[in-house]
């Protein structure tokens, strides 16, 4: 399907859980409530219609500073802003930040069959950072789901062990989260330098 | 000397009762410093007897930061850090990472500068599998093929070191093009160093393919099925072994795939021989691509005449300039090399994207003229630079060990403000567990050879 | 104290000869720099023309630890006990720029040089430095054993060179 089609057979078949979505440079976006998850995904897998037999990736953004970063004062007009050229598509623009939560668990999914992706974003709160694990959809999602939690602090119901993969247990804190400073280190043995 | 112990008889009807051997199972620590274990992992393999039992699988070892690093430096800085992920096949990563911030910018580069970045890929694609044959080879004891594959990888380090300078870790491919032009004579050395490829996967095909002890070894050990595969998100020739027909240049094609020939090999039976035939055979339909697109190259721009000025050394300009001469200096027209061996070709027109607010000038011009100077200032100092507008973008493209791709997120500032990976060989990694179980401990070595885990791509 | 004497100073030569042309290296092998250390040892470059061909994974039998390539603080003790294992004379080569220094991974999860946890005997920079770079790093790690006298102490020579840092037991244990 096109990525038109597929975002309307999405917003046709799920009108509640469905809160925005578009196709910037071409790729089919939705950004649903994390309630709906398991639900989205399970019939992302299993109808005919999408057959989305591909977990490709899973990760999450922490949307806490973006478009933060000052600009240099003096060339401050000096952003390239490029329109698309005709050879990339660009049918519709981007609708920023998905919601006004911090955290947005991003999936990327992947029909075999039907060659066809799909993005499906879920804003989490960081009070309340929780969502559904989908480890009994896709095997691959235990592994994605404990980098997720190591790097970002995003918990998974359901997830059968979730603990670090990427860093050591004693490693305090979730480094690609905006508020963790590059260079705060936390050896295991030796100087902190 | 202890004493020898008499043998103990099993005897069935003893079951249950006090005095019968029991038997208990081990747990045996394979790595992280293992010679076996290519880079960094760490495998506790619960043993009964010889067959394993259970596996568990940590990584984490080589977690070099690659995603919070690509935030703090512009968005051709992380160009040297995407190299380093799957350092086997760096050009690979480079052209990924690249056709995804072009995505975001919504750039499209000239026709040249995409057979080039093909060529480099396969090359790159050549050589990772050269590696990871070579090695499960040599850890199976065929030390000679090890030496072969090497020797055959040699020749193609020269060939990259000839284009983009560096051996491994190359940093060709910028946003919005590649750093340099073929040079000259690189036709010539590229049939060459194919040809020695070609002898020497005929070698190791002869030493290898129908070698009793390989074979017996092989087959039959680490099989997966293709749904396992599929729920694992394993991508690659680890996938296509299985059976199942994915190439993303084939199915989502991307630069000049769609206009060349070439098979994708598939495999039957998802064992370890099935990998290491579809990355044999991959070797060399990768050389058919290269040829193949050698021959439809567009062709680089020749020799202009110069226009005014009399030549002149770029780097005398700029003494003569420092000196304060800038009368005698006003009639010339600066002359750089732009290519590493000498060749005096301008580099710009046909293998970069026009597009003045991404590339960097030519020399001549950042050096002969104050708007390329300026050009080349807004671009490289800190603060300024490439800066794509708001958006996500993720873009596949295929590696040596499956789909990869990158997720790019702009918010319109110099530096990217989330980079992400989709790393082929984690999700392989993730599905070790289930390759291991059930053979013997002498068979984690060849499976995990074929794993093909490169530590910088897993663990970032 | 040191022997000055012909017998001992002739002997203390021929051990250092011995020692340098038989090297067993560790090679601890974690990132990049892997690849061109595999280049080193294969057939083109060869390292096995100096004596250093033969690598031996086990710390016991080695006496040369190559740290190659990145080191993560995940990761750190594990080389920490490896070369605890090793026996005397035991020597360590950093191999890489991620080991002499960091690298450009300056960052939440790398070491910042091996220094800072174990005693480097010989640098090699580079990312990844070419095979000739590895070879000069060797023949210097062999000009240091073979300035080293027999009993592991390594007395100050007068250029810096050859006898800079202490013998790696006086060095107090960093926890």
């Amino acid at each position: 399907m096109t990525a038109a089609s597929l975002l309307q057979a999405i917003k046709d078949r799920f009108p509640l859980a469905t809160r925005a979505c578009h196709s910037y440079r071409g790729d089919a976006t939705v950004v649903i409530g994390r309630e709906f998850l398991l639900e989205v995904a399970r019939t992302l897998k299993t109808d005919p219609a999408f057959q989305m037999n591909f977990l490709m990736d899973m990760t999450a953004v922490d949307f806490s500073a973006f478009g933060s970063k000052a600009s240099p004062a003096f060339f401050s007009s000096s952003g390239v802003s490029v329109k698309a050229s005709p050879q990339i598509p660009d049918p519709d623009p981007w609708l920023g930040p998905p919601g006004p939560e911090r955290f947005v668990v991003v999936y990327h999914f992947f029909s075999l069959a039907l060659k066809h992706r799909l993005r499906l974003e879920v804003p989490v709160d960081e009070a309340d950072a929780e969502v559904d694990s989908l480890t009994s959809l896709w095997a691959c999602a235990n592994w994605l789901e404990r980098e997720v939690w190591d790097m970002f602090g995003i918990r998974f119901r359901g997830h059968p062990s979730l603990k670090r993969i990427l860093m050591y247990e004693e490693f305090v804190g979730h480094p690609l989260r905006k508020d963790y400073p590059v260079n705060k280190r936390q050896p295991l043995i030796g100087p902190v330098n | 000397m202890a004493r020898a112990t008499p043998p103990v008889e099993l005897d069935e009807t003893l079951k249950g009762t006090p005095g019968q051997l029991e038997t208990r199972e081990m747990l045996l620590n394979v790595g992280p410093a293992h010679p076996a274990m290519h880079g960094i992992i760490r495998i506790v393999a619960t043993l009964d007897g010889e067959k394993i039992v259970d596996a568990d699988v940590e990584i984490g070892y080589l977690h070099r930061g690659f995603e919070k690093m690509s935030e703090m430096v512009d968005y051709n800085g992380v160009i040297p850090y995407a190299d380093r992920l799957n350092y086997v096949s760096p050009l690979i990563n480079n052209m990924g990472y690249c056709m995804a911030v072009e995505k975001a910018l919504g750039l499209s580069v000239p026709e040249r500068c995409h057979y080039i970045r093909v060529i480099m890929s396969e090359i790159s694609r050549i050589t990772d599998h050269l590696t990871c044959v070579g090695a499960s080879a040599m850890e199976l004891g065929a030390f000679t093929v090890f030496l072969y594959m090497i020797k055959a990888r040699e020749f193609l380090w020269e060939l990259v070191e000839m284009v983009t300078g560096a051996r491994l870790t190359v940093s060709y491919c910028r946003v919005g093009g590649v750093k340099g032009d073929l040079p000259d004579e690189f036709h010539e050395q590229c049939r060459k160093a194919l040809d020695e490829t070609r002898k020497v996967l005929a070698e190791s095909d002869g030493l290898l393919t129908r070698n009793r002890i390989f074979v017996d070894r092989m087959s039959g050990i680490g099989k997966i099925s293709a749904d396992d595969a599929i729920s694992h998100g394993i991508t690659g020739p680890f996938l296509r072994a299985s059976g199942v027909d994915y190439d993303v240049r084939k199915d989502c094609p991307y630069a000049v795939y769609d206009r060349l020939q070439f098979d994708v090999p598939i495999g039957t039976r998802g064992d370890n021989l099935d990998r290491f035939l579809v990355r044999m055979e991959e070797m060399r339909q990768s050389i058919r691509i290269i040829e193949q697109a050698l021959r439809d190259i567009p062709p680089g721009p020749v020799l202009t005449d110069p226009e005014t000025g009399r030549p002149m050394a770029a780097a005398a300009m700029v003494d003569r300039a420092k000196a304060g001469e800038i009368q005698a200096i006003a009639d010339a027209r600066a002359v750089t090399d732009p290519t590493l061996d000498g060749s005096a070709r301008p580099l710009q027109s046909s293998i970069a994207a026009g597009e003045k607010r991404v590339l960097l000038p030519a020399k001549e011009d950042a050096y002969g003229n104050i708007e390329g100077l300026m050009r080349h200032f807004k671009l490289v100092m800190y603060g300024h630079g490439v800066r794509p507008p708001k958006g996500e973008v993720y873009f596949p493209v295929e590696g040596a060990n499956g789909e990869l791709g990158f997720y790019v997120v702009s918010d319109g500032a110099d530096t990217p403000y989330r980079v992400r990976v989709r790393p082929p060989c984690f999700f392989i990694m993730s599905a070790l567990p289930k390759l291991l179980i059930g053979d013997m401990i002498a068979d984690l070595t060849p499976t995990f050879g074929s794993v093909n885990m490169i530590g910088g791509e897993l663990d970032r | 104290m040191f022997g000055e004497g012909f017998l001992t100073s002739r002997l203390e030569e021929a051990l250092g000869w011995a020692r340098k042309y038989s090297i067993f290296q560790y090679p601890f092998v974690t990132a990049c720099c892997g690849m061109e250390y595999m280049a080193t040892a294969c057939a083109h470059y060869d390292v096995d023309r100096f004596g250093a061909g033969l690598p031996r994974f086990s710390p016991r039998q080695a006496d040369v630890l190559f740290v190659v390539g990145t080191i993560s603080h995940k990761m750190a003790p594990v080389m920490k006990r490896i070369y605890d294992q090793m026996a005397e004379p035991k020597w360590v080569v950093a191999f890489g720029v991620c080991t002499c220094t960091g690298g450009f991974y300056d960052n939440y999860a790398t070491v910042m040089g091996i220094d800072t946890i174990i005693p480097v005997d010989v640098y090699i920079p580079g990312c990844p430095p070419r095979p000739e770079y590895v070879l000069d790093g060797l023949l210097k790690l062999q000009a240091k054993i073979q300035a080293e006298h027999a009993t592991g102490r390594r007395p100050p020579s007068p250029d810096g060179f050859g006898g800079a840092s202490p013998a790696p037991e006086m060095r107090p244990e960093v926890e």
